[in-house]
C-alpha cells in the first residue's frame, strides 16, 4: 500500500510552528509526535479537543502513528458527545487543558515537553482512516464522514498548489478558525503540513489580538479567517499589519469587503469553498472573478439531483448548494438549498434543528425559520413553538444541551398552532405570514 | 405570545446609568428581545443568562470600540472575568476609558 509522508518540503531545522512567540523546529515537532505516540492509551478512537493548534497537530499525527482515528465533532454539546460516546465507546479525549472535557469520556491530558528531536518523517498508509468528520442529519444522529490519510494529504497539497502559496516561500499561517472544523483542519493544519509552511499555534479572537499576533510573525505571513471576523477586523482596527496572503471561507464574502481587505492588508485575498462531506473543492480570487475553479484532482458533474463532486474524498458527494456549472472546472455558487442554514459560517439543516426542538418534552409542535438576511450583522434563526404551559427558559435550556449556540432562536415565539397544510408541511407562504405577524407585534 | 421575564429586581441588581447605556448598546447591536432596563447586570452574559455566544462577543467588541474607544484584548489581566456579566464588562470598559 502506498504511504504519504506526514510533512513535506521541510528540512529539520526549519520552523514548523510559532507557539507563545517561540519558534518550534521541524525536528522538535517530529520528536514530540513520536514521544506522544508512545504515551497515548491503546484505543481506536480519539476526540482531539486541543485548542492550541500545534498541540492539536502533534495529537493528530501521534494518533495516526498509532493507527487511531481522530473524531471531529462539529460542536461539544452534551447531547452530541453522549451520542458519540455511545457510538464509539472506545473513544477517549485528548486535551491540552484549555477546554473542559466532557465528563463521560476518559481524557488524556497532553503537555508538550519539547526535549526530543527526530529527523525522520513518518509515512502513513494512504488508505488508513485518519479522521471522521460529522454532519448534522435530520434524525439527530450525526452522520459520519470518514477520510483517509491519502485524501487529507492530497487535499492539503492541492490547496497549497491552487492558492499559489509556494510563491510566498515558507509562509507563517495565522488562523482565527478552529482546527477541529473542516476549513481549519484543511487550511491551517493540512496545508501547512503538506506545503512546508509554519503555523501559528494560537487562535486570536479580538481584532487587536489578531493584529498583534500578525505583527509578531515574520514575513511572509498569511491570515486564514472568515467573513464575520474579517468584517469586524476591518471595522475596528485603524491600522492593519501588512500580510502576504489572505484566505476567507465558510460564508459568502461581499465584494466590497473583499476589495477593502485586499487594499488595506495589501495582499491578495482568496476564497475557498468546500464542506465536511467533500473536503475542499474550489477556490477563487473574488476581486477578480465571481467564478470558482476546482482544486487539482477535483471534478464535478450535474444530473437531475444536483451537482456531484469527486475528488479527494473517497466517494462522490452531492453538493447541498445550488451550483451553476460554467465549464468542466468552473462554476457559480447560487446559495443554499432550502433546508440548509449557515450562521456566521456554521452549517446545519432546518430538519436537524426541528428534530431537536420537537424532542423537547412539552413541545407539541415547533419549527425553526431562517429570515431574510440583511447585509449588516449576523441574522439569527427564529423558532415558533406550540408548548402550552412551558416556559421559554425551559425550552432554551433543553436546546442548549443539543444544538450549537449559534443556532439558538432569537426570538423563540409561542403560538397556538403552526399553520401546517394537509400533508403536514409548512408552506413558504404560511411561514412568511407568521414572520410578518411577529414583526407587526414587535415593531 | 412570549413568556414574560421572570427575574425579580433586587436592589443590588439595579442598573447604574453607565450600565444601562452599555445594555442599550448591546440590545441594539445584537437585536436582543429583552429590554435593556430589564437586564440583570449581575447575570451571566453567556449560556443560561443573556445567552450570548462568541459571534455576539465580536459584535459587542466592535460596538464598544466605536462608542467608547476601548479595544478589548484577550490578555487583559482579569480577562476571564470581563465577560462574566454586564457589570464586569462595564467596569472594564470604564476603567479602560480612563487610560
Amino acid at each position: 500500500m502506498a504511504a504519504i509522508p506526514l510533512i513535506r518540503n521541510f528540512d529539520p531545522g526549519a520552523v514548523f510552528a510559532f507557539r507563545n512567540r517561540r519558534p518550534i523546529r521541524v525536528e522538535e515537532f517530529l520528536g514530540e509526535v513520536r514521544r506522544l505516540a508512545d504515551l497515548l492509551p491503546d484505543r481506536r478512537f480519539v476526540v482531539n479537543l486541543c485548542s492550541d493548534r500545534y498541540q492539536f497537530t502533534v495529537g493528530l499525527c501521534a494518533a495516526l502513528l498509532r493507527r487511531q482515528v481522530n473524531l471531529l465533532p462539529p460542536n461539544v454539546t452534551p447531547d452530541l458527545l453522549k451520542r458519540l460516546s455511545l457510538e464509539y465507546p472506545d473513544a477517549y479525549c485528548l486535551s491540552d487543558g484549555e477546554v473542559q472535557p466532557p465528563l463521560q469520556i476518559e481524557t488524556f491530558l497532553y503537555q508538550p515537553a519539547g526535549n526530543t528531536v527526530s529527523a525522520s518523517v513518518p509515512h502513513i498508509p494512504e488508505e488508513q482512516i485518519a479522521v471522521i468528520g460529522f454532519t448534522s442529519g435530520s434524525t439527530g444522529q450525526p452522520t459520519p464522514n470518514p477520510k483517509s490519510w491519502g485524501a487529507l494529504a492530497k487535499s492539503g497539497l492541492a490547496e497549497f498548489e491552487r492558492l499559489g502559496v509556494a510563491a510566498h516561500g515558507n509562509m507563517s499561517v495565522l488562523g482565527t478558525v478552529p482546527q477541529q472544523h473542516s476549513y481549519g483542519l484543511e487550511s491551517t493544519v493540512l496545508m501547512v503540513m503538506q506545503g512546508g509552511l509554519a503555523m501559528h499555534a494560537g487562535r486570536p479572537f479580538f481584532p487587536s489580538d489578531i493584529c498583534a499576533e500578525l505583527e509578531a510573525l515574520p514575513r511572509p505571513r498569511g491570515l486564514v479567517t472568515t467573513p464575520v471576523h474579517l468584517r469586524v477586523l476591518l471595522a475596528e482596527a485603524s491600522e492593519l499589519p501588512a500580510v502576504d496572503f489572505l484566505l476567507c471561507a465558510t460564508a459568502p464574502l461581499s465584494p466590497q469587503l473583499a476589495i477593502e481587505a485586499e487594499t488595506r492588508f495589501a495582499a491578495p485575498l482568496h476564497e475557498i469553498y468546500g464542506c465536511t462531506e467533500a473536503g475542499q473543492i474550489a477556490a477563487r480570487r473574488p476581486t477578480q472573478t465571481q467564478e470558482w475553479s476546482t482544486l487539482p484532482g477535483v471534478s464535478l458533474h450535474a444530473d437531475e439531483k444536483g451537482t456531484w463532486v469527486r475528488g479527494h474524498v473517497d466517494r462522490e458527494v452531492l453538493l447541498a448548494d445550488v451550483i451553476e456549472l460554467r465549464g468542466r472546472n468552473t462554476f457559480l455558487l447560487h446559495g443554499r438549498t432550502a433546508d440548509l442554514v449557515n450562521i456566521a459560517g456554521k452549517r446545519t439543516s432546518l430538519s436537524h434543528l426541528n428534530f431537536h426542538l420537537n424532542s423537547v418534552e412539552g413541545v407539541r409542535d415547533g419549527a425553526f425559520v431562517m429570515p431574510e438576511e440583511d447585509d449588516g450583522t449576523v441574522t439569527r434563526l427564529l423558532a415558533f413553538v406550540v408548548a402550552p404551559g412551558l416556559a421559554s427558559e425551559t425550552i432554551m435550556l433543553a436546546l442548549r444541551q443539543r444544538i450549537d449556540p449559534a443556532f439558538l432562536p432569537r426570538p423563540l415565539c409561542f403560538v397556538e398552532s403552526l399553520p401546517r397544510n394537509e400533508t403536514g408541511k409548512l408552506s413558504r407562504v404560511a411561514v412568511e405570514d407568521l414572520v410578518t405577524r411577529l414583526a407587526a407585534k414587535v415593531g | 405570545m412570549n413568556e414574560p421575564a421572570m427575574q425579580a429586581k433586587l436592589p443590588g441588581n439595579a442598573l447604574t446609568t453607565e450600565e444601562l447605556k452599555l445594555a442599550q448598546l448591546m440590545v441594539s447591536v445584537l437585536n436582543l428581545e429583552i429590554q435593556a432596563a430589564e437586564i440583570d447586570p449581575t447575570a451571566p452574559l453567556f449560556g443560561d443568562g443573556l445567552g450570548l455566544d462568541s459571534i455576539d462577543v465580536l459584535e459587542v467588541a466592535l460596538a464598544i470600540s466605536k462608542t467608547y474607544g476601548v479595544k478589548l484584548r484577550s490578555d487583559d489581566e482579569h480577562n476571564q472575568k470581563i465577560f462574566n456579566s454586564l457589570r464586569s464588562l462595564n467596569e472594564h470598559v470604564q476603567q479602560q476609558r480612563g487610560k
